[in-house]
């Protein structure tokens, strides 16, 4: 799994590529709890058009960064999101919680 | 006749294939607990401590009680003698030599099996009946590592504490035969206790105690372990684990007395 | 992130089982088993009591060792691999119990969490939200500061599926997930099982008596009678079949009376050393 990250002006976009699971969910939650925690980023975005699988501990990651958005004022908006993570969050019944859109333009544009 | 030699020998091959089982088993404890830890295993600190709670502290009254009369009983009957040879002030260091060589790492050895090790049986024979045991190995948790290793630790950290606790107690216990029947002062007992101890006789008994520690986890765990199914099985592991352990701490003991007496320089 | 994915396994069968065979002592329990189970697929073992069905499932989780005979799980040989290997399957499978097998000494959310704490180097806090999730999936919200003994048998069935679930295994194993419950909540575990097949793709493997039940999940399902599989396939093709075993055990007929007498008097007398004997197995097992 890979994180890069790109800014424009208030917005932090994170491009993430493979699968989030045990094994690396842990750094994509270090990285989106430092953009709202330490970088107060007011608009942080995960890309996870390249993200096929994502298992509890990535829901669990997610959850906790939307948490700590809501803390600072600042949003977690997710796009891209294949057909299985779209399961998973539906299962979790996190589905409505998160800001979800098909595509970076919509992501962006929100 | 040939039967006979034949139970003999079975009997004989059942024991050593019981030490060698207690032993493999105490090997794989220290494994986890000692070297586990450098190979990126997660310590089992945190389980010891709260089974240290349990063998040691709680059993700290109880203890105390005990090793007091013991030494009040032990004074009494060494005056019995000592008073014929109008020796009445050696009974300070009789009571503190016996207690520290021999009674206080026993006793407590005693009072551990009572509490802990029937329940260390009767815990991890529970675990086996309920398939909990099993349920560790489908989850890739060593049921050793997880269920032992703590209790091995805490054993013998708290069985040297408890027994220099009970070798205290034993020497207050005396003193108040000291101190009422044998013109003793307090601070004089105490004083002529301490002067009677060689630090040699301290830890030749705190030796024993961590040795009494190790064998009380392993029978009890040992037995907890093959348990088989049904509840009833449960007390019969129960009942076997203290007899046994009595009987083996009592083996312990006097493979190491022994070797006290023979490799001491006194 | 090599091929672990969910999709790339989908070559072969998830389980492969060839001529299986399991003995205590001298007693063979199974007799040469053989079947297959593809990925995302449910299959139900069905057997009366005695038939070797929780056996089977035994040996299929490595709790028991096969004397002859083969288990392929995720395309490794359980009998040749190390146990570093083998505790890495076990981490991607879950095992729901009977009996819930709970730890009684921890409460209910020390449980789930356990398999997490003890495999992965997550947070607290990640481990916490994983936990609460998977108590909320099987309807225990709330509960994760109970004490197992605190709960009824069937909250206790459902936290024991909670903790397998914890590790997001790709096979669920199911001992009786609703012998002794009351319907109702015996359907909320079936309706569970559905859902997590459709959104995980998970294989779940299913040992059960009740035929309402097995009907409603399976995919395929697999009859044991005396250690052997009596019947393989579909749910309709269970329904159709006309073995006198299947039919027997689908319209509940009892036991037919023994009609040989020769054979009712050998039954009688020969078997009594043998059943001495497996007592003493039971016992040093």
């Amino acid at each position: 799994m890979q994180i890069s990250t790109r800014r424009f002006d208030k917005t932090a976009i994170l491009d993430i590529s493979g699968d989030i699971d045990l094994a690396h969910s842990t750094e994509v939650r270090r990285m989106v709890l430092s953009e709202f925690r330490e970088k107060r980023t007011p608009r942080v975005i995960l890309n996870l058009n390249d993200v096929n699988y994502i298992d509890s501990s990535a829901v669990a990651s997610l959850v906790e960064g939307l948490k700590a958005s809501r803390d600072v004022g600042s949003r977690l908006i997710l796009f891209g999101l294949s057909p299985i993570a779209h399961e998973v969050l539906q299962l979790s019944r996190l589905l409505k919680m998160f800001e979800i859109y098909d595509t970076e333009e919509l992501a962006l544009q929100a | 006749m040939m039967e006979f030699v034949a139970q003999v020998g079975d009997t004989v091959t059942n024991c050593l294939a019981y030490v060698g089982a207690l032993a493999s088993l105490v090997t794989r404890a220290s494994y986890y607990a000692f070297v586990g830890p450098f190979q990126g295993k997660h310590p089992r600190w945190q389980g010891a401590v709260s089974q240290a709670m349990d063998v040691g502290v709680r059993a700290l009254p109880i203890l105390s009680l005990i090793t007091f009369f013991i030494g009040l009983i032990l004074a009494l009957q060494s005056a019995y003698e000592l008073r014929k040879l109008g020796a009445l002030t050696y009974v300070a260091s009789a009571v503190a030599v016996s207690m520290s060589r021999e009674l206080g790492p026993l006793i407590t050895a005693i009072l551990v099996i009572g509490r802990s090790g029937s329940a260390l049986a009767a815990e991890i024979g529970t675990m086996r009946v309920t398939e909990e045991i099993d349920a560790l190995e489908t989850m890739a948790i060593e049921p050793v590592d997880f269920l032992v290793t703590p209790k091995f630790l805490a054993m013998i950290l708290m069985m040297p504490c408890l027994t220099m606790w009970a070798n205290s107690m034993g020497i207050l216990g005396g003193s108040l035969f000291g101190v009422a029947q044998a013109d003793f002062t307090w601070v004089r007992y105490i004083r002529s206790s301490l002067d009677a101890l060689y630090l040699r006789d301290i830890s030749t008994g705190l030796i024993k105690s961590v040795m009494f520690g190790i064998t009380i986890t392993a029978v009890g765990c040992h037995e907890g372990f093959s348990t088989g199914g049904g509840a009833e099985e449960i007390g019969r592991s129960t009942t076997q684990a203290v007899v046994i352990s009595i009987f083996m701490v009592i083996a312990v003991d006097l493979v190491f007395t022994a070797l006290f007496f023979f490799v001491g320089d006194r | 992130m090599p091929e672990s994915t969910k999709e790339s396994a989908q070559a072969g069968p998830v389980i492969s089982v060839r001529d299986l065979r399991v003995q205590y002592g001298e007693l063979e329990i199974l007799h040469g088993i053989n079947f297959d189970v593809e990925l995302a697929q449910t299959l139900v073992i069905l057997g009366g009591s005695g038939s070797g069905k929780s056996t089977l499932l035994r040996t299929l989780v490595g709790l028991e060792k096969p004397s002859a005979g083969q288990i392929w799980m995720k395309g490794q040989n359980l009998a040749s691999i190390s146990r570093a290997e083998m505790d890495e399957i076990r981490k991607k499978i879950g095992m729901s119990f009977q009996g819930g097998a709970l730890f009684g000494s921890m409460t209910v959310g020390e449980n789930v969490a356990l398999p997490l704490r003890e495999h992965t180097n997550l947070e607290d806090s990640t481990i916490e939200i994983i936990v609460r999730l998977k108590l909320d999936q099987v309807g225990l919200a709330g509960f994760e500061y109970y004490m197992p003994s605190e709960l009824s048998g069937g909250m206790k069935k459902r936290a024991a599926v909670a903790r397998a679930l914890a590790m997001d295994p790709e096979i669920l194993f199911f001992d009786e997930p609703s012998a002794g419950l009351d319907p109702i909540i015996a359907a909320g575990i079936d309706h569970l099982i559905l859902q997590l097949k459709k959104a995980f793709h998970m294989t779940v493997i299913v040992v059960t008596h009740e035929l309402a039940s097995a009907f409603l999940i399976a995919d395929r399902m697999v009859l044991i009678d005396k250690g052997q599989i009596v019947a393989f396939g579909t749910t309709e093709e269970m329904r159709s079949s006309t073995h006198p075993r299947v039919r027997q055990f689908l319209d509940r007929v009892p036991e037919p009376e023994v009609s040989q007498e020769l054979d009712y008097l050998q039954m009688l007398t020969e078997n009594t050393r043998k059943a001495g004997r497996m007592a003493g197995w039971r016992r040093g097992a």
